[in-house]
């Protein structure tokens, strides 16, 4: 057999890692399970056109299904490796039934809502979205953040502050950029001016805002809560005709208005780093600076101007917390949603899409989590919040593809040095 | 005599301008936040007043609440008023190995941020030996540390291992195990191994009274044997880094890895075996701490002492003798923290902020200089910035 390339080998070890996996699923889910009651599955909110509103199959019977799909994904992978394309639409198949599969032996005798819990993993993936976005417009132009935490909670912090104070949703809404990007500042303005470690810089800005608006929280915001910390929060708004789209419609067009900002922002990012002349100066200023500065472009500045804008997106992620949400600020809240973003960005090999896609995913782990834990499905919902965390160290362990941050990522640049 | 005060001011400057910028800073958002005294703006003299007082009032029971209480040692002796002391060093005891934890793997030019796991890890382990078996002090207390140390090292030691096999960078993973661990005791306090008898809530038995490190001055105060092992580790550290072949190999490694290699060091085995060190050490933190003063294991049993430890290490500028002195000074802080609120009304909260604020300064070197002027040399450090793919 010819040699394979490093490319078709990665390709060669995710079908036999899916091979192995399915065996593993087979086992578990399939020959040793005694679970037969049925699982019933929601599918019917009320709003939207009536095409099926759940569906009851025996757990036994709806696994054979589902591994019989995840069989069809390890097909379709062998054929698109064996003729040299990419697996992505096989893994994608495999993964997709070997989850169903999952959840069809775990919740057996139970009701889950699943597009309930599809609605509410879109919820919980915005603010990682945002966060990962922040993090992605810094790192591709060689500033490494990870004080996206810090700028989300000082972000939701200020816009409930903002809202509560003018009773109006919509100042909050602007506030919040403005917070993220006034954190962001200080990372930029240490990193660029006096080139501190970013990592440590990034640290230390996280344990400051967590400070600071824990301070403020005890001194103004409880004592004077109905001023201070009063807001109410942003109701859904379903966009004609297309909210009415069973399954699909609730879930992603029955949101708020900060999560349709957010489809628009994530598509302005992905087409403008890779189609406009900002995008590639960016990615020219991530990796190879001394190049991209002899050519006449301010590496410094356009670092600079990037971390601000990486701020303000994070910003508006932070206001999903308080005005996207709950309407109010509590100590701490955005709960290490932060790093799971920064998590998200690398997951997602440091790319708007798959940035997007991990976010996504890791949303989706912690709704299944929850609603898990609802229905009273004996998992220890512990281990099911650790999927996120445990996937990041497996992808940057690069036992999935190949991970590599932008060549120039959390290097100052200096003029006349290399 | 003379060369010892220029190294001296060298060391201790920048630390010393960056701790008295924060408390301004500190004393600023103070006043800034009381609606009362910002009243009084319009006439600047009873404002200054009443800012001056408030914040010497502020700082005063800070240095009351951490050193020495003297309402206390009038009504019941100077032992008593020493217990603000006590709780200090109480405090400050995990601190000190946590931070050592960091500050070495700093030397090594590897930023562990892992050190809250790692404290969990040891705990784990210590308060398993400590409430399963039954043996005489002098072995039982060893036999915890020990379990302590080989958790925390087991947890800090995959990340090593993780680095030197496959590149994964040690902050991204660390970050991540903090989480798993926090997650895992969790779990694990639910089990039935782990959880008390006829206790519903997650809590772990009391680790047995022969794996308990003795009080020093009785039950008054809390002050335990933990303070001199610190020291002792302390001592072991600074002989490590600064006195042993392995630890010229540490720094060789930490200053410029392709050099060190080229010289024909290891770098793969030296990472490891950073991580399995720092996690040990973390773990011993984690450990003495469940035996010198917590006693049963719960969820919150490292609180935020592996995070404060790292704030602790960059304020000692990754020295063990700093570390350790950064270690009390925020011990005293925290400690000073907790009667700030009883004594003036002004939230513990502002703690944190002042030590942000002082480790900001300290990780910025430059903007003191700007701020102050100073031509003189000052000492730092290098905790050189590093790419994600470095």
């Amino acid at each position: 057999m010819a040699q394979l390339n490093a490319l078709q080998r990665r390709r060669k070890n995710g079908v036999i890692s899916m091979v192995i996996l399915l065996f593993i699923f087979v086992y578990i889910f399939y020959i040793s399970s005694s679970r037969v009651e049925p699982v019933v599955y929601g599918f019917f909110l009320g709003d939207e056109w009536k095409l099926i509103s759940e569906w009851k199959i025996g757990s036994k019977s709806g696994v054979l299904i589902f591994l019989l799909l995840a069989l069809i994904g390890l097909a379709i992978s062998y054929i698109q490796f064996k003729t040299n394309r990419k697996i992505t639409l096989g893994s994608v198949i495999f993964g997709f039934g070997s989850i169903m599969a999952f959840l069809t032996w775990a919740a057996a005798g139970k009701f889950i809502p699943l597009t309930g819990l599809l609605q509410a993993a879109v919820l919980l993936a915005v603010p990682l979205i945002f966060g990962s976005m922040a993090g992605l417009l810094c790192e591709k132009s060689g500033v490494i953040n990870i004080a996206i935490e810090g700028q989300l909670l000082f972000a939701a912090f200020i816009s409930a502050i903002v809202a509560s104070l003018s009773q109006n949703l919509i100042w909050g809404l602007i506030s919040a950029p403005i917070a993220g990007a006034l954190v962001s500042w200080i990372l930029a303005y240490f990193s660029i001016r006096f080139q501190v470690d970013q990592v440590i810089l990034g640290f230390v800005i996280n344990v400051l805002v967590l400070g600071l608006t824990n301070f403020f929280y005890t001194v103004l915001l409880v004592p004077y809560e109905s001023t201070w910390n009063a807001a109410r929060s942003f109701s859904a708004i379903p966009i004609p005709i297309l909210s009415k789209i069973p399954i699909i419609g609730p879930i992603l067009f029955n949101q708020t208005i900060i999560v349709y900002l957010m489809y628009v922002i994530v598509t302005v990012i992905q087409i403008a780093l890779f189609k406009s002349k900002w995008g590639l100066r960016t990615r020219a200023v991530g990796e190879l600076p001394i190049a991209a500065d002899s050519v006449g472009i301010d590496v410094n500045k356009l670092r600079f101007r990037n971390v601000i804008i990486a701020g303000a997106v994070a910003g508006i992620g932070g206001a999903v917390f308080t005005i996207g949400a709950v309407g109010v600020f509590s100590q701490s809240m955005t709960a290490g949603a932060g790093f799971i973003a920064l998590a998200c960005l690398i997951f997602g090999k440091w790319s708007p899409k798959g940035a997007l896609i991990a976010a996504l995913f890791f949303g989706f782990t912690n709704s299944l989590q929850s609603n898990l834990s609802i229905a009273g499905v004996p998992i220890p919902s512990e281990f099911m919040l650790m999927i996120p965390y445990i996937a990041t160290i497996i992808a940057v362990s690069g036992l999935i593809g190949r991970v590599r941050a932008p060549a120039a990522d959390g290097i100052p640049y200096l003029r006349g040095t290399k | 005599m003379k060369l010892f005060f220029i190294k001296l001011q060298r060391i201790a400057l920048l630390p010393t301008l960056s701790f008295i910028f924060a408390f301004f800073i500190g004393g600023i958002i103070i006043v800034v936040s009381d609606p009362i005294i910002m009243g009084q703006l319009n006439s600047p003299g009873k404002f200054l007043t009443a800012a001056g007082a408030r914040i010497g009032n502020s700082y005063l029971a800070i240095f009351q609440g951490s050193v020495y209480d003297v309402n206390l040692a009038r009504e019941s002796g100077v032992i008593r008023g020493l217990y603000p002391l006590s709780e200090t060093i109480v405090t400050s005891i995990p601190l000190i190995f946590a931070g050592l934890a960091v500050a070495l793997a700093f030397r090594a030019g590897l930023f562990n941020i892992g050190a809250q796991g790692q404290f969990i890890f040891g705990a784990i382990g210590a308060s398993y030996v400590g409430f399963n078996f039954n043996f005489p002090p002098l072995i039982h207390v060893p036999l915890v540390l020990l379990a302590g140390i080989f958790f925390g090292g087991i947890f800090g030691g995959i990340v090593g291992l993780l680095k030197a096999k496959t590149g994964a960078h040690e902050v991204i993973v660390t970050i991540m195990l903090n989480y798993v661990a926090a997650l895992f005791i969790l779990w694990l306090l639910k089990t039935s191994v782990f959880l008390r008898p006829q206790r519903f809530d997650p809590i772990a038995p009391d680790v047995n009274p022969s794996a308990r490190l003795p009080k020093l001055f009785g039950a008054d105060l809390r002050i335990h044997l933990g303070i001199f092992i610190a020291l002792f580790v302390t001592y072991l550290v600074w002989w490590l880094l600064n006195k042993s072949t392995l630890g010229f190999k540490f720094r060789a490694v930490g200053a410029n890895a392709s050099a060190a290699r080229t010289a024909g060091i290891s770098v793969p085995v030296v990472t490891t075996l950073t991580m399995f060190i720092c996690g040990g050490l973390a773990g011993l933190g984690g450990a003495i701490h469940l035996i010198g003063t917590e006693y049963a294991l719960t969820a919150g049993v490292a609180g935020s002492i592996g995070f404060d430890a790292i704030t602790v290490a960059l304020l000692g500028q990754a020295t063990p003798i700093g570390t350790l002195f950064g270690a009390l000074l925020f011990g005293a802080l925290q400690t000073g923290g907790r009667t700030l609120l009883s004594n003036t009304g002004t939230s513990a909260e502002i703690i944190q902020v002042i030590q942000a604020l002082i480790v900001l300064f300290i990780a910025a070197p430059a903007l003191l200089k700007m701020l102050f002027r100073l031509k003189k040399n000052i000492e730092t450090k290098s905790m050189a910035a590093k790419g994600w793919n470095g």
